[in-house]
């Protein structure tokens, strides 16, 4: 048997920042990244999962990710997932996801009303899905949040809530959500930044597990 | 209005003898929208009329310095083929007027020049400064001008990692807004703006041309604010999406060779562009303004020429990639891109519009040949020391150190860096609230620290060692992170030079700045100057901001400036004589301030630098504003650990605490290495101040005892903005 390195297929769309962090930390993982143009049609041939990285996709105008869930390349995304291919949206990722309807709410301002940068500690809620790997319930990681618009609202029922925000809530999201799987759990939006966590001269690697199980087997949905 | 009274040259901002300049340069009268050409380019904040005899001062070259004063920004070389490219400049007049675009456009105009240097930006650093928070309007700034950089530089990609916010009522009326930006090029990819190739095209891409920003460089930045709302039309509009959409186009035409030169248009727009690339190039170029993109139905010609429109760049390319650059531009980055013109033989600019030639004349004319003025030398009285028996003594030592934590000037500025994206690039190896801010280039494992630094009632008192001691300090900045300095930036806000001592104090405070510069090895390569800082009420403290870039070998090898392990040594590395004369503990601008000694100053920084490669430190810390024991209590807050400490004594108990001078730096290492650390020190003064560890900060002065809980020192600390703002 030959062994295939997985193909991450890491979406720019115009107003993407952090999709050259995002494919490092992909590639970091064991991935083949390449980066996608936004009027693509379709991924590149043999991807094995998808990211869609933070940024202000067209500016945020009109409503974060709510342009972006439109492009082109999305309706190719959302096919891969419905086939059960794995999607990580980061940040304005995650904002994309539920604008195209794969991840359950909405993302409002922080309840600061302002940009908030910080390296926040994230708790695992939901321990089964493939994206914390072997941590369990509970287990702690340290991770940084840079975003505006970063409240998660909406019914977690709807979903399977894999990160939470410690009591400091500190984009005031609705049950201190601050990742969410769709049911089948290969789908995540995730407001912290996991590729800004991947060393730990930059902060700390408490986000390579994501990554990991990014580009790790893919028997999601089986 | 009252301006409609007046000549239309006095209206533009050009005085008499200026306009009458004109004609017999040209040998004819000039047609208007040649004369509104004149009156921006030769304005102060273009042509540095008054403040340009005096910046050849500047040492400015150094065997790493790949390029110096006078194009988009400096370059230096960092090894291993890299280059990287930084400047400073200001926005101080826009916020002033409209806080959030004056800032964010601060940031963007900032930011296209590195680019139009070939560079890809990594980092921005903002130095602000506002009158006190207890006014409401400056309170009203203060907030809108973090926003409006947050909002810029947050939808750009490029991470806030520093730069330092200073309060005090001199800059009620002309609060300080200045943006720095570093970026990476390869050394054989720095691209200059001098035209060149006869029959070349021009190039503009980015946004439409519009009515925004017509005359910002000359009725705004150029003169005294008053009646600042009637002139909000003269502040530009920002739109960092298009930016971000220009920086990644840039970086890609430059990748495939493609730019002969690149302009960015800021000041002045369009007629600064034409011109300086022109006249640097030695030739002709010719515009054709009906091809230029328009916001509005109908602008008249003088209008499209210094319409200040944000993210707009002019290249110039050969014929035969005109159309490449063209299709790229549009199809790849959806930007607006048109051929506007040509490069031509001769020296002149010309522009043609509805098949009329309207401007025809030499560009040097524009943009060398502006007037120049010997500002006054009327210098001050010399600083008169401190009577120290003028400045009562606290009964209460304890509870005036946790007030100056509590000082805006002093506190934690976390409520401005949260706002920034500090981490974008995942290369921030250290984000702002300590010494100086460490960015690793991307690829590799080297690194830059980055800090932004002024002693601006030093300036004041004695603006020779204030400009001496800003560069001084931003040295030790950089160092206590564990970087070599290289070089400097620096950003000259000063009030009206025609009046008062002001003219001396900016000769003073370059020659100053010179003198430390030559010391340290520290060139200058890039810089901005901002006049006329004042109103009729208040006048600002000279203040040269200082932008220092330092170099780290091994970014792994970075020093922090919080204690760490229980049972750490703590030492005060380098010698200096505390005084309260102009410090924060004092609060005002009074007295004599120790005047900055280079000797120590140059070994403490290669101290420093040394000690960190060799891995000796676990952190360090520069002691500045609030003196040693705000020092203290910073590495204690940010480690959130304690130290029993002994200092030593000077005549009063708040002048050991509290005072201030350079070449002071706290570091803190294992106790096995502190021998080694001493003899790398050699003859540098290294004294045992005492231990890391416990819940509370403990000063031992002669015979006095102060502690501080560390959790009511970061309580303070933390508090204090945040507060003022509630």
């Amino acid at each position: 048997m030959t062994t295939v390195r997985p193909t991450v297929a890491v979406v720019k769309f115009p107003g993407s920042l952090d999709h050259d962090s995002a494919a490092r930390a992909a590639a970091q993982a064991g991935a083949d990244a390449t980066l996608v143009h936004h009027k693509d049609e379709a991924l590149p041939a043999g991807t094995t999962a998808v990211v869609l990285p933070g940024g202000f996709s067209y500016g945020d105008h009109l409503r974060c990710g709510a342009i972006a869930s439109r492009a082109p390349i999305m309706r190719a995304v959302i096919r891969f997932a419905a086939d059960g291919g794995r999607v990580l949206g980061i940040c304005n990722g995650f904002q994309i996801l539920c604008e195209a309807g794969l991840l359950p709410g909405v993302l409002r301002p922080n309840r600061s009303l302002s940009f908030i940068c910080r390296q926040v500690t994230l708790q695992v809620d939901d321990d089964a899905t493939a994206w914390t790997g072997a941590l369990a319930s509970g287990a702690q990681r340290s991770i940084p949040i840079k975003n505006h618009d970063g409240a998660w609202f909406g019914d977690p029922t709807k979903g399977r809530v894999v990160f939470r925000y410690d009591e400091t809530n500190p984009t005031g999201s609705h049950e201190r959500i601050a990742g969410i799987a769709n049911h089948e759990g290969n789908v995540l939006g995730m407001m912290p930044h996991p590729e800004c966590a991947c060393d730990p001269l930059v902060g700390s690697d408490d986000g390579r597990v994501v990554f990991d199980a990014l580009v790790g087997a893919v028997s999601v949905g089986a | 209005m009252s301006t409609e009274a007046l000549p239309r040259h006095r209206q533009l901002g050009l005085t008499d003898w200026e306009a009458e300049r004109i004609p017999e340069l040209l040998g004819r009268e000039p047609t208007d929208p040649e004369l509104v050409m004149f009156s921006l380019m030769w304005s102060e904040h273009c042509s540095y009329k008054h403040s340009k005899p005096l910046l050849g001062a500047f040492p400015s070259e150094g065997p790493h310095i790949l390029q110096g004063p006078g194009e988009n920004a400096g370059a230096i070389d960092v090894g291993d083929g890299m280059a990287v490219a930084f400047k400073i400049e200001s926005h101080n007049h826009p916020s002033a007027v409209e806080p959030f675009e004056g800032a964010a456009t601060g940031v963007g105009g900032i930011v296209r020049d590195i680019i139009a240097m070939g560079a890809r930006p990594i980092a921005l650093l903002d130095s602000l400064r506002f009158g006190e928070l207890t006014s409401a309007k400056s309170r009203f700034l203060f907030r809108r001008a973090v926003a409006g950089i947050g909002h810029y530089g947050n939808c750009i990609g490029v991470p806030t990692v520093g730069g330092e916010v200073g309060f005090d009522d001199c800059y009620e009326d002309s609060c300080l807004v200045n943006a720095m930006c570093i970026g990476v090029l390869p050394h054989d990819g720095i691209l200059r703006a001098a035209a060149k190739g006869i029959g070349n095209r021009l190039v503009l891409f980015g946004n439409k041309t519009g009515r925004d920003g017509i005359g910002g460089a000359s009725v705004l930045a150029s003169a005294e604010l008053s009646d600042d709302e009637d002139k909000r039309p003269s502040v530009q509009v920002s739109d960092p999406f298009t930016e971000r959409k220009l920086m990644d186009c840039c970086a890609d035409l430059a990748r495939r060779g493609l730019f002969v030169a690149l302009q960015d248009l800021g000041a002045a727009g369009l007629t600064s562009a034409a011109s300086e690339m022109a006249s640097k190039g030695g030739l002709g170029l010719r515009i054709d303004l009906d091809r230029i993109p328009l916001r509005e139905a109908v602008m008249l010609p003088a209008e499209i020429l210094v319409s200040e429109s944000q993210e707009r760049m002019l290249a110039v390319v050969t014929p035969g990639d005109a159309d490449t650059v063209i299709a790229l531009c549009r199809d790849r980055f959806d930007l607006d891109a048109t051929d506007i013109g040509e490069v031509t033989a001769g020296d002149r600019l010309t522009a043609t519009a509805g098949g009329e030639v309207v401007v025809d004349i030499p560009a040097r004319f524009l943009a060398d040949d502006a007037p120049v003025y010997e500002v006054p030398q009327n210098p001050a009285p010399a600083p008169v020391p401190l009577d120290l028996a003028s400045v009562a003594e606290p009964a209460d030592l304890a509870a005036a150190w946790l007030a100056l934590l509590a000082k805006p000037t002093v506190a934690s500025k976390r409520w401005v860096y949260e706002q920034y994206d500090q981490l974008v690039g995942a290369d921030t190896i250290r984000r702002p609230g300590g010494d100086a801010a460490v960015v690793r280039l991307p690829g590799t494992n080297r690194a830059i620290a980055v800090t932004t630094d002024c002693a601006e009632r030093h300036c004041q008192l004695d603006p020779r060692a204030g400009g001496a001691a800003a560069v001084f300090e931003a040295a030790r900045n950089v160092a206590c992170v564990g970087a070599r300095p290289a070089a400097i930036t620096n950003c000259l806000n000063f009030p009206n030079p025609e009046k008062g001592h002001t003219g001396w104090r900016l000769a003073q405070a370059i020659a100053g700045m010179s003198d430390a510069c030559r010391a340290l090895g520290t060139p200058v390569v890039s810089g901005n100057v901002s006049l006329y800082n004042e109103s009729a009420a208040r006048i600002i403290f000279p203040t040269p901001v200082v932008g220092m870039v330092g170099l780290l070998e091994d970014a792994a090898r970075s020093v922090g400036h919080a204690f760490s392990q229980e049972g750490d040594v703590v030492l005060l590395v380098g010698s200096g004589e505390p005084r309260l004369d102009g410090s924060e503990y004092l609060g005002r601008a009074e007295g004599h301030p120790t005047p900055p000694d280079a000797a120590v100053e140059v070994s403490l920084c290669r101290l420093l630098a040394d000690a960190a490669d060799a891995g000796l430190l676990v952190s360090a810390h520069d002691v500045s504003a609030g003196g040693l024991a705000v020092a203290l209590a910073e590495a204690a807050i940010g480690g959130g650990i304690g130290a029993t400490t002994q200092i030593a004594p000077a005549e009063r108990d708040d002048v050991a605490l509290f005072g201030e001078c350079g070449g002071r730096v706290v570091v803190s290492c294992r106790p096995d290495v502190e021998h080694d650390l001493r003899e790398l020190a050699g003859d540098l003064p290294v004294a045992c101040l005492g231990v890391v560890g416990g819940d509370d900060i403990a000063i031992q002065v002669g015979h006095t005892r102060v502690s501080i809980a560390v959790g009511d020192a970061g309580n303070a600390y933390e508090r204090a903005i945040p507060e003022a703002l509630a």
